[in-house]
């Protein structure tokens, strides 16, 4: 006979529940399976009307990301073992409103994103003929692991000024931006300050840390913050010393 | 089951959930964060300590002495240590952040963490030794 390990899974179905209700599952344990392997289970043996979101399996995707056990991880990266004898609790990511059973709506994030011109923006762009931007080895360093993000939102969920103040621009997207600002080949570090120097920007975070340490890609959101709020105090008092034009 | 959920098909209800009153109880870095926001409030006492200190010595060898009585309080210096605590925790905080908000590149490579973050608790170590050389000289 196999091992198996309780799940005690959240469940939100508002046609028939005004709050969420917990249910108990029980899966079987497999060194190899992680918590979303017990949800597919579940899904696929016991009860098809679970929803939740998954999509790579690897890591990668973002798609996955729930509390566990109090703690917001990827189930795809979170093994079930870990958790023996259990009971395993899976719950949606916090923070977030639930639109049913794990999924939870993620709107404000996706609308936030944007905002902070997570892309390379030129003040002049060079014709296609004239080839690429290089780059050497220390400036991609310079922004590398802030790129590593995968936009699983695990930092929101895990930020309490987040929770408390949904208007917060947030750990990820102020961590992108950094991504951005510190780009070599970026010119749009300028545009970028007004919304990142706003009360709901940087100075919003009140080091926690707890971002950090939720982020399944080591991309260090706090780190990010508090590096600009030093580049942004830095603006500051450029702007009251110096003339225009030397800034 | 409760009232009748208001639920339609396109427009699903959501369900939030709001943070508890003491969510701040719920985790240690949670509590570390609560207990450095309330330290605002040990800081600004301790200007206004230093405000009264300033304001005794103004009036005289009197007044002066009347403040040192009242700081050597029993109730003012358990005040006090409080504050120094709460300052404590807010000057380890600031100088174990240090090597995250200030980066710093020599020779190609980043400079360690721990060198800035020693480099800031010298620094405090040294002012503080001067501080007390002058105030305990005489």
């Amino acid at each position: 006979m196999t091992d198996t390990i309780p799940m005690h899974v959240t469940r939100y179905r508002p046609e028939q529940e005004t709050a969420p209700t917990v249910e108990e599952y029980e899966v079987p344990l497999r060194r190899d399976w992680a918590v979303l392997d017990g949800l597919n289970y579940i899904k696929d043996r016991q009860d098809g009307t679970l929803s939740y979101r998954w999509s790579c399996r690897m890591g990668i995707c973002g798609s996955c990301g729930m509390t566990v056990n109090g703690e917001p991880m990827l189930t795809c990266a979170t093994f079930l073992t870990e958790y023996k004898p259990g009971p395993v609790r899976v719950e949606p990511l916090s923070n977030f409103p639930v639109i049913r059973d794990l999924v939870v709506e993620i709107g404000d994030f996706l609308r936030k994103l944007p905002k902070v011109m997570p892309w390379i923006v030129r003040d002049t762009e060079k014709p296609t003929a004239e080839g690429e931007y290089l780059q050497t080895p220390d400036e991609q360093d310079a922004y590398k692991q802030y790129s590593m993000c995968i936009n699983c939102m695990l930092c929101y969920s895990a930020c309490p000024v987040y929770g408390l103040d949904p208007h917060f621009l947030g750990p990820a997207a102020i961590a992108l931006a950094q991504r951005y600002n510190l780009d070599s080949r970026d010119h749009g570090a300028a545009d970028r300050l007004e919304l990142l120097t706003h009360p709901d920007g940087v100075w919003g975070c009140t080091l926690v840390g707890e971002c950090t340490r939720a982020c399944p890609k080591d991309v260090d959101p706090a780190g990010a913050i508090q590096r600009y709020k030093l580049t942004a105090a830095m603006q500051s008092l450029k702007a009251f010393l110096l003339p225009r034009g030397a800034r | 089951m409760s009232a009748p959920p208001i639920y339609t098909e396109f427009h699903p209800r959501w369900y939030r959930k709001r943070m508890g009153t003491l969510w701040w109880l719920h985790r240690r870095s949670y509590l570390v964060f609560a207990l450095r926001e309330l330290s605002c409030v040990f800081i600004a006492w301790f200007v206004i300590f230093l405000l009264l200190l300033a304001h005794a010595i103004g009036g005289g060898n009197h007044a002066y002495h009347r403040f040192l009585d009242w700081a050597a309080n029993p109730f003012v210096i358990a005040v006090n240590i409080v504050a120094l605590l709460f300052v404590v925790l807010h000057a380890v905080t600031w100088f174990n952040l240090a090597p995250k908000a200030i980066v710093v590149r020599a020779r190609g490579r980043r400079v360690p963490s721990p060198l800035i973050a020693g480099t800031n608790y010298l620094a405090w170590a040294a002012l503080s030794a001067v501080v007390a050389w002058l105030v305990l000289r005489s």
